[in-house]
């Protein structure tokens, strides 16, 4: 007996030596098991944060524009006070860089003095004149955008020691900017061109807004439709529909549907709407139609799993008391389940802000200039516009690039927040 | 949401979505074509965008063989009215054309674009030869005795004694571009032709020759580095010993860093291509359904300002953005038959 239980101590003795023994190494691969969770964390932010420095780096500059101080006499000679829309407004940025520097002479260095200003500083005054008609005649000082060559000069991204044949502005237009910027008539302000413009090909005169509107517009008809559809669908499949051959067979499709690459809505878009159904080309309602056959399975996706998440017992509860289907699925389940049906939606849309091969297909890569004012004007949307100017030699346009992306992510990092806080807001806990 | 608000909004997409199925009418020009001519037609929209009463013309990048084939499927406004090339039309693309209806076709010639071989500031200017060009991203060459070998050469002193003793390295458009099939034409076919071995099989067989002439190493020495010339750019200013294949108005652009190599004695410069003594050099062109002139507002107005000297001219605004123009008496005669609409012929 007694040496029955000793022989057993002994035994659990042995076990717990044996575990002891072992404790040291577990210990140890359990620390090296969280080392490498936080090193995958580590790693990702450093990617991130090196993706977002590099970025606002190269876009920050973007936002601040040089602008040179013309004392611009509207000249009734030249521009008729009957129709101001139609004068030489060239002639009058001309006459005034003249007018600072009187001693310039030759037409060769009459070019080089022109090219200081932006061609859109005669774009410029013609507005000004066409919005107050009461300055034709008067004199008047007005910051016109100086050309982006200037620009990068000032920014300081063209390197302004390197010899004259190596510079994209010569000595006589280096001397020039200096004794502007020492009288105080060169200076870098916001940027608000960047904001209000549609694309141009002069970098200091190109702007997002025709890119967001379009944006706006497509994504706009993507929510309208593609959500009451997805959540119809969901509704239905997850509540109504019988468990057979064919739902399975559905469920299965959308599934792909979700993991298909995006190009192939793009040519279903191009084959079907605008090959069969006769749509115009490059306009927000195919981008937006396209968009939204893309973003449907993962509005299907999400709004079914928010709707299995709903415990039954809401619905035993609801069909107990003598609610109807309908009822029990419109005034208790759908509620429950919209903050996660949001979610879904927001992601989808979310992705589909940042899409440009669909649209490649169906023409919204394209170089529009007037800012869409509807769902049949032509357009591009955001990443289409990163894309255009990333590719375009002008040099100025890098920074912009950059500067659109930072744009795009502010309208990321915008949508991700309102799918958190509506989850916050509706979210119940049982 | 209620009910109220859901009707208005499905109200006011449909009153906004459908005067657009009709499309009856279209108040801008449509513009589709090859991604080397965007750059100079974008800026003449532009201009006549915000000088003339008419809407800015949309344009599409979708390079020439694209451009053609959307150009070439019809008349109607829903098919575009222009097209732009970086090569002269195919007759086998005019009879695409002339199959669908589009009968009279208007060619614009519009300037020329020159190929550059550019490499980093950082090491010195190529002399090259058109025949040292073959003779380094050839796949096969010729060997003393006329066979034909898979192409030995690694460094460019391999290729010639004269050149410096590094690794061939070229960074160049991918199959799919045109600026690759004019170089390969250009400058490719005509380094092909001094080995007398070729030169002989083109008399001979002229498919056999522009197989080989026309085909590129695949063993690393060249790198398909996609259509994004800013790219390569970027990627000569990290390597000082890579050239870079592309256009003009990107060597331009970036004077301060970059150097385009000799080639045949002559550096690329505005004027060398202008005045025809550098040899790697297109026509650039657009082309115009005359059937969409008078129902497309603003048609004859695009073609003016395109065909202006303000625009093309010696010291137009297309020059500023790279685009070589022609000499003045080539100008005043497309301009002529482009104010006349004469359509062109084909052979």
């Amino acid at each position: 007996m007694n040496s029955l239980t000793e022989g057993k101590q002994s035994a659990s003795g042995r076990a717990i030596e044996r575990v002891r023994r072992g404790l040291g190494r577990r210990h140890a691969a359990e620390r090296r098991f969280r080392l490498y969770g936080l090193a995958a964390v580590c790693l990702s932010l450093l990617f991130l944060s090196v993706l977002f420095v590099s970025i606002f780096r190269g876009g920050i500059g973007a936002f601040r524009q040089t602008f040179i101080r013309l004392e611009v006499f509207f000249d009734p000679d030249v521009i008729d006070a009957g129709d101001p829309g139609s004068g030489d407004y060239g002639a009058l940025v001309k006459r005034s860089l003249r007018g600072m520097f009187p001693d310039v002479t030759g037409r060769g260095e009459l070019r080089e003095l022109y090219a200081l200003a932006s061609t859109g500083a005669a774009f410029q005054l013609r507005d000004m004149a066409l919005a107050s008609p009461d300055l034709i005649g008067r004199k008047e000082a007005v910051w016109v955008p100086a050309d982006d060559d200037v620009d990068m000069l000032v920014k300081g991204v063209y390197d302004r020691r390197l010899p004259e044949s190596g510079r994209r502005t010569s000595d006589r237009q280096l001397a020039w900017i200096d004794r502007l910027e020492a009288e105080g008539k060169i200076a870098r302000r916001f940027n608000s061109l960047f904001f209000l413009n549609g694309d141009s090909r002069e970098p200091e005169l190109a702007g997002i807004r025709g890119a967001v509107m379009g944006s706006v517009y497509a994504l706009g008809l993507t929510l309208l439709l593609s959500f009451p559809i997805g959540i119809a669908a969901a509704v239905y499949l997850e509540e109504f529909a019988p468990d057979n051959r064919w739902t399975r067979l559905i469920e299965v499709n959308i599934n792909n549907l979700a993991a298909v690459p995006s190009i192939v809505f793009g040519l279903l878009g191009l084959a079907v709407f605008i090959n069969f159904m006769g749509l115009p080309r490059s306009v927000p309602l195919v981008g937006g139609l396209v968009l939204a056959l893309m973003t449907l399975p993962t509005i299907i996706i999400a709004g079914r799993a928010s709707l299995k998440a709903v415990p039954p017992s809401i619905r035993e509860a609801a069909l107990g008391v003598g609610a109807s289907r309908m009822q029990t699925v419109l005034h208790h389940v759908l509620p429950l389940a919209m903050p996660g049906m949001l979610t879904g939606a927001i992601i989808g849309m979310a992705q589909a802000l940042g899409e440009t091969a669909p649209l490649l297909m169906i023409g919204m890569v394209a170089f529009i200039v007037d800012v869409p004012g509807g769902w049949t004007d032509p357009s591009t949307v955001l990443p289409v516009q990163i894309f255009l100017w990333a590719d375009s030699p002008e040099r100025a346009f890098t920074e912009r690039t950059s500067a659109a992306i930072m744009v795009l992510l502010a309208f990321l990092i915008l949508m991700n927040a309102a799918a958190v806080l509506l989850r916050r807001r509706f979210e119940r806990r049982y | 949401m209620s009910k109220k608000t859901i009707v208005a909004l499905a109200a006011l997409l449909a009153a906004n979505i459908v005067p657009g199925f009709g499309q009856s009418g279209r108040d801008h020009i449509n513009i589709v074509g090859s991604s080397t001519v965007y750059p100079f037609a974008t800026v003449v929209a532009e201009q006549y965008g915000k000088t003339t009463r008419f809407k800015t013309p949309k344009i599409e990048s979708t390079g020439s063989g694209g451009g053609f084939k959307l150009f070439c499927a019809g008349v109607g406004v829903e098919h575009p009215d222009i097209t732009n090339a970086s090569r002269a039309i195919k007759s086998s693309e005019g009879a695409t054309c002339a199959k669908n209806g589009v009968k009279d076709i208007i060619e614009v010639k519009i300037g020329y674009d020159g190929i550059v071989l550019a490499n980093s500031k950082k090491s010195g200017a190529l002399r090259l030869s058109a025949k040292d060009i073959f003779a380094a991203l050839a796949k096969q060459i010729p060997d003393g005795s006329g066979k034909m070998i898979p192409n030995p050469n690694q460094t460019w002193k391999d290729v010639n004694p004269s050149l410096p003793a590094v690794k061939i390295e070229v960074l160049g458009p991918p199959p799919t571009s045109g600026t690759r099939d004019a170089f390969v034409e250009l400058a490719m076919e005509t380094g092909a032709r001094k080995f007398q071995a070729l030169a002989d099989l083109r008399a001979k067989d002229e498919k056999a020759f522009t197989a080989i002439a026309h085909n590129i190493r695949e063993d690393g020495a060249y790198v398909e580095a996609g259509e994004n010339d800013n790219l390569i750019v970027q990627k000569l200013q990290a390597n000082a010993n890579a050239l870079g294949i592309f256009g003009f108005s990107f060597l331009d652009q970036n004077s301060d860093k970059l150097q385009g190599s000799y080639v045949d004695g002559v550096q690329p410069t505005f004027e060398a291509i202008a005045g025809g003594s550098y040899g790697l050099s297109r026509p650039l062109f657009f082309y115009v359904k005359k059937a969409h002139v008078a129902v497309i507002p603003g048609m004859k107005e695009y073609l003016a300002e395109f065909t202006s000297e303000k625009a093309w001219g010696a010291d137009g605004y297309l020059s500023d953005k790279g685009l070589i123009p022609m000499p003045e008496a080539e100008r005043k005669a497309v301009a002529k038959a482009v104010k006349e609409l004469t359509p062109m012929k084909f052979k």
